[in-house]
């Protein structure tokens, strides 16, 4: 464990009665957090608790509608991201917002880089003071390199540094272990100490509790926009804490599932692909849940876009229900039947600026229109039973499904895809970024999909989620299946080394 | 199990809250209704010759030929895409009518040839845009010079002229009383544009595509289907303004329609479509027309000069554009202080 670092008594920023509203829904009710010096606070909350509007509120994007925000113990008001980031501020985000084309240093330093006697940018100092930064966190790239050269890994590593270089007193980090494999973490975690001892405060979002108990000092829980507690780790255990979370027990239990079978559904063969993928082929049954494991990068996203029509294979066949189907497009997936539940809910899946209910009858406008022509009527029908089924919350359904939050966006996708009737529904990734409670609903609500007959390819990377709900797995490495692995034979140790390529098992930490 | 089971109906969503009323009078639409009425008493006050049903009629070739275009243009920047070699596109149609005028074809003849060089035109952006997917403002921006490059090398300084004379008709004739045949021609494609965005799942589909086109590609809309089929569409309507404007000139010259790119769009966004693409109506660029029309109509009877009217509509754009954005602020001022 961790040393613990004698509590400072005074809070470098605290938030006070923060209220925020947006159409038809309130974000944030008369909410409260601190964050202390050269301590981790962990916001802890399911999905539509709060915290992305809180840290968009700490970092200037949002206005909040009422409360005060106090640095130092002085009152101040944000009305620009740039207010924030000058009381010091700094937000390293789930996705990291940099710039591909331009080099680590100047990403590093853009909006505050030094300057010559002529008010030029000072290259030289520049880069030196970028090497420095990167030296400081360990980071094993130069800064020269341009940013889209870099991984996920280090794009996080620059926006650290970025953190560092001004001089940051408070570092938000928004899930920064979420694209990130075990030996990275690992990494980040050695830098979250690192800050720490700077005396820097860090408010830490992870729904990864063995990540919280690892690395975070204090702890705030939101619940549905509300302030339900904070305290100290050290005073807390994983299961009371879930309690305040969700504001009941549960248990991580997977649905126990009938796990007799039908005919085949779908049956690919030989899908291949130029640089992705190779001789990809498999069968699927009848209520069966199929899980897809594999490393990051293995080829399971590629090659189920390519099963959906997102990208062109190059070889290979798909036959359902004894026909073959040619797949050339989302469009003809659709009308195979089969359906693709992206992991990109924001850019993929929900399209933002639509209401909910022409988000949901989208595929299906051919069933619910007249000859081409809209049946409004028909069209809302349709939204409020798959709305109601998935047990979605709205204000109302003409409402943007910008408004709602991640897991309710994901709801929309899935009542989307369920509304068409489809044969197969691929999930990719289907509770990424999901708090507990919203992922035990998501799997009691594959295991129901399966027991109605529907076939689910799942595709995860969360072992304990893959050997819970799959009937059957299906092991990728470098583009191709490596192992197909079913019943007692199904272990962590046997998925891991398949996907790994190695003969000895790695103990996991994560998961 | 958990303790969170899948409830057999889950909780009751609302399907809208405000009511259709509340909508339309919140919207862009109303509020530039209320500019064009403002301006229809400014200029009846105005002057004299104003509130005269034949001036009102001559008015309106202001902007029939342009709104024509100008309700393809808006599915297409719905769509996130945008069409500027429009102008050209007339200009190239019309010549092609002029040269086979030369060589004796009929009214029928000439209408068919410009509107088969609108659509080709219009299949030649769309192929570059959705096949080889390159931008569409760089696109055309490229055949705005093209097509009309072509005009000029066919055309030099000299102008085609010899229209038969029923071919008039589209450009000079009435269907009834103060009634043009381009007032009937504007209302019907209006009215079939309206229809089509609003109505049908080509509409749905259009949105969709203007605010996320990956979005709408993953939900199994023929995205690249859809924008050849806008392109094509702007292309015809270009068509059929070059017809109208042809046979009102009875003349073509390299030149003509030159600039008018610029203002189709401007009567776009005027009504309200997002230059971003995502949000718009046809009722809203009905507006914009008419508001257009009376403005240039009006300033044309005090005799403003052309140049102060291009001001004056610059300055309404503007104007009109930063109205909403300034009301929010204000409000969100004093709810802050």
């Amino acid at each position: 464990m961790n040393e613990r670092i004698a509590p400072a008594n005074t809070a470098v920023v605290s938030m006070d009665d923060i209220t925020k509203t947006f159409p038809g829904v309130k974000a944030l009710d008369r909410v409260r957090l601190d964050l202390y010096p050269g301590q981790v606070t962990a916001l802890v909350g399911e999905n539509g608790a709060g915290k992305s509007t809180t840290v968009k509120i700490l970092t200037g994007i949002y206005k909040p509608d009422g409360g005060t925000i106090r640095i130092d113990g002085e009152a101040v008001k944000f009305t620009s991201p740039n207010d924030a980031s000058d009381a010091g501020i700094t937000a390293i985000h789930q996705e990291t917002v940099l710039f591909d084309e331009l080099s680590v240093a100047e990403n590093i330093f853009i909006g505050h880089a030094p300057r010559t006697k002529m008010g030029l940018i000072d290259k030289g100092a520049m880069h030196r003071a970028a090497r420095t930064l990167l030296e400081e966190i360990g980071a094993p790239f130069s800064s020269h390199t341009p940013l889209r050269d870099l991984g996920i890994a280090s794009k996080h590593l620059v926006a650290i540094a970025r953190a560092l270089s001004v001089d940051a007193r408070v570092v938000i980090m928004d899930e920064p272990t979420a694209a990130l494999s075990h030996k990275e973490i690992e990494e980040l975690y050695a830098l979250v100490e690192t800050l720490k001892a700077q005396g820097k405060a860090i408010l830490f979002i992870s729904h990864k509790f063995d990540e919280i108990f690892r690395i975070a000092d204090r702890y705030t829980v939101f619940r549905d926009g509300a302030f339900v507690g904070d305290g100290m780790i050290a005073d807390i255990d994983e299961s009371a804490l879930v309690t305040m979370m969700v504001g009941r027990s549960i248990d991580q239990i997977f649905p126990v599932r009938n796990t007799d079978t039908g005919e085949e559904v779908l049956r690919v063969e030989g899908y291949a692909h130029p640089t992705e993928f190779a001789d990809i082929g498999f069968s699927l049954k009848r209520g069966e849940i199929l899980g897809f494991y594999g490393l990051v990068g293995a080829g399971r996203s590629e090659f189920m876009q390519a099963l959906f029509g997102i990208t062109r294979p190059s070889a290979g066949t798909c036959t359902i229900n004894g026909t073959a189907r040619t797949i050339h497009s989302p469009a003809d997936a659709v009308d195979a039947g089969i359906v693709y539940v992206p992991e990109d809910r924001g850019k993929q899946g929900a399209i933002i600026g639509l209401p909910i209910f022409q988000n949901i009858t989208l595929p299906s406008l051919g069933r619910t229109s007249r000859k081409g022509f809209l049946q409004l009527a028909e069209e809302f029908a349709l939204a409020r039973e798959y709305s109601q089924r998935l047990d979605l919350r709205a204000a109302s359904l003409d409402q943007d499904v910008g408004n709602l939050s991640g897991g309710n966006q994901q709801k929309v996708v899935i009542a989307k895809w369920l509304a068409t009737q489809p044969q197969v529904i691929i999930l990719d990734e289907p509770t990424k970024g999901i708090d507990i409670g919203s992922k035990a609903a998501v799997h009691e609500f594959m295991a129901e999909l399966a027991a109605q007959g529907l076939s689910v390819i799942m595709v995860s990377s969360e072992i304990p989620e893959v050997i819970g709900m799959s009937d059957r797995v299906i092991v990728m490495r470098d583009g191709r299946i490596v192992a197909e692995i079913a019943g007692d034979a199904l272990t962590p140790e046997t998925l891991v080394r398949h996907a790994a390529g190695i003969g000895e098992t790695r103990t996991l930490e994560e998961a | 199990m958990t303790d969170t089971p899948l409830p057999a109906t889950g909780r009751h969503v609302p399907d809208r809250l405000n009511s259709r009323a509340h909508r339309v009078l919140r919207s862009w639409e109303a509020l530039l209704l209320t500019v064009a009425i403002a301006i229809f008493i400014a200029n009846s006050l105005a002057s004299p010759y104003f509130l005269d049903a034949w001036n009102l009629s001559d008015a309106t070739f202001n902007f029939t030929e342009k709104a024509m275009i100008a309700f393809a243009m808006a599915l297409l920047i719905i769509s996130g895409e945008i069409d500027l070699s429009v102008a050209s596109i007339i200009a190239l149609a019309s010549t092609m009518m002029g040269l086979a005028a030369q060589y004796g074809a009929g009214t029928i003849e000439l209408v068919a040839i410009g509107l088969v060089v609108g659509l080709l035109c219009g299949a030649f952006n769309a192929v570059f845009v959705t096949v080889l997917g390159l931008p569409s403002i760089v696109v055309t921006i490229g055949t705005m010079s093209l097509f009309r490059g072509v005009s000029y090398i066919i055309l030099g300084d000299e102008a085609f002229r010899g229209y038969p004379d029923s071919f008039s008709w589209f450009g000079q004739g009435y269907v009834y009383w103060v009634f043009t045949v381009e007032m009937v021609l504007f209302a019907l494609i209006a009215v079939i544009y309206g229809v089509v965005l609003h109505k049908t799942n080509f509409g749905r589909a259009v949105y969709a595509i203007g605010n996320n086109p990956t979005g709408a590609l993953f939900s199994g809309i023929r995205v690249q289907r859809v924008k050849f089929i806008l392109f094509l569409l702007t292309g015809l309507m270009s068509g059929v303004a070059a017809v109208c404007l042809t046979s009102r000139l009875g003349s073509t010259r390299p030149s003509i329609a030159s600039g008018m790119e610029l203002e189709v769009v401007t009567m776009v966004v005027l009504g309200g479509v997002n230059i971003l693409g995502g949000s718009g109506s046809i009722p809203g660029v009905v507006i914009a027309a008419f508001v257009m029309g009376l403005v240039t109509f009006g300033l044309g009877l005090l005799n403003v000069p052309g140049i102060v009217m291009s001001i004056v509509i610059g300055l309404l754009l503007i104007g009109v554009i930063a109205l909403p954005r300034l009301a929010a602020m204000a409000l969100n001022r004093r709810k802050a202080s």
